[in-house]
């Protein structure tokens, strides 16, 4: 992960936003409209489960050939 | 490879299209195969003068999709590499004068009654109807690709376009690969491209100034540069997988360095 000087390996950098991006490409969706499809799947989970926006884990996520959507949603107690 | 006609192409541009189209066409040529390359970037054509054959252009591509000439009249003949020949785009035309079914037409009567083995079709950047029109008449990609940001990002855009076409065939070529950068950490290394990208590898060219030098007195590197890790024998070395041959991948940096295991592990060893 860290070069001879101990800085980040640039490349290694490239990988993970190449990564990223392309998962957004791939699936034909922006960052920001995913920023919104998590915010209204909070508003519809939280009616039932509160939760703070940190506890959600929304992405995408290539699995072999295909692009999958992960929603991780902790059925949370609080607020009960 | 199966296919005989293959679309040279990447989406960006400057990534190596048109020398890569060169390089292996000629190779492929030396090989004993009757080779066409066609240039498809209408209005800025440049196969001619990479290959060295601008002086000997009469007719072009357009000219035969609008009946102004017989296909046969438009083929070049190479000067150097027997069995080699170039029809080249038009450079007063636009993208508008080209057409899918005329391509997929042409391509058809150089496979069938001219006799050609292998038709190599250099695309014009970018995703419009110059690169559908060259991905139209092809069973088989060559996708070019320069270790950086947005030259894999057009590539898998490209990677998608092609698999929707039904172009079955689609191998990766790694261009202007520059090993000390892959072993400070600075350049993506050759598995890292092929996990992103997820698609076959056929061939990984260094950068190397001799292709500058080449394509400025036009004629293909790969029918003179004999150093051994140099990109002329890299393009050769495509040719020859192209035609079936198992070529082991040549250790590009010698000491150390991700892309020395890259490479070994491409060799299926140790």
């Amino acid at each position: 992960m860290f070069g001879m000087f101990g800085r980040k390996r640039s490349k290694d950098q490239l990988k993970e936003r190449l990564k990223l991006v392309l998962s957004y490409d791939r699936a034909g969706l922006t960052p920001g409209k995913m920023e919104e499809l998590k915010a209204e799947l909070m508003a519809v989970i939280g009616k039932y489960f509160p939760a703070k926006d940190t506890d959600y884990d929304v992405r995408l996520e290539q699995q072999g050939d295909r692009m999958v959507f992960v929603a991780n949603l902790p059925m949370s107690a609080e607020g009960r | 490879m199966n296919a005989k006609a293959i679309v040279v192409t990447s989406g960006k541009g400057g990534v190596g299209k048109t020398t890569t189209t060169a390089n292996v066409g000629a190779a492929l040529a030396k090989l004993g195969e009757k080779v066409a390359v066609i240039d498809t970037d209408v209005g800025l054509r440049n196969l001619d003068v990479v290959m060295g054959l601008e002086g000997r252009v009469v007719y072009d591509l357009i000219d035969v999709f609008e009946g102004r000439c017989k296909l046969k009249q438009a083929l070049i003949r190479d000067k150097r590499v027997e069995n080699l020949y170039l029809v080249a785009a038009s450079q007063t035309k636009d993208k508008s004068a080209l057409s899918e079914s005329r391509m997929q037409d042409t391509v058809k009567e150089l496979l069938g009654e001219e006799g050609f083995d292998r038709v190599l079709i250099d695309s014009p950047a970018g995703i419009e109807s110059g690169f559908q029109t060259a991905a139209s008449a092809a069973d088989g990609a060559l996708v070019v690709v320069n270790p950086e940001v947005s030259s894999v990002r057009d590539a898998d855009r490209i990677i998608g376009l092609l698999e929707a076409r039904g172009v079955h065939e689609v191998k990766l070529i790694i261009n202007r690969l520059r090993p000390a950068m892959v072993k400070r950490g600075d350049m993506l290394e050759v598995d890292d491209v092929l996990e992103i990208l997820g698609i076959k590898l056929i061939g990984i060219v260094p950068e190397d100034e001799k292709i500058l030098v080449s394509t400025n007195i036009g004629n293909p590197a790969s029918l003179e540069d004999s150093s051994k890790l140099g990109a002329g024998t890299a393009f050769r070395t495509i040719a020859r997988r192209i035609r079936g041959e198992d070529v082991p991948y040549p250790v590009l940096e010698a000491s150390g360095g991700g892309l020395f295991g890259a490479l070994r592990r491409l060799l299926g060893g140790n």
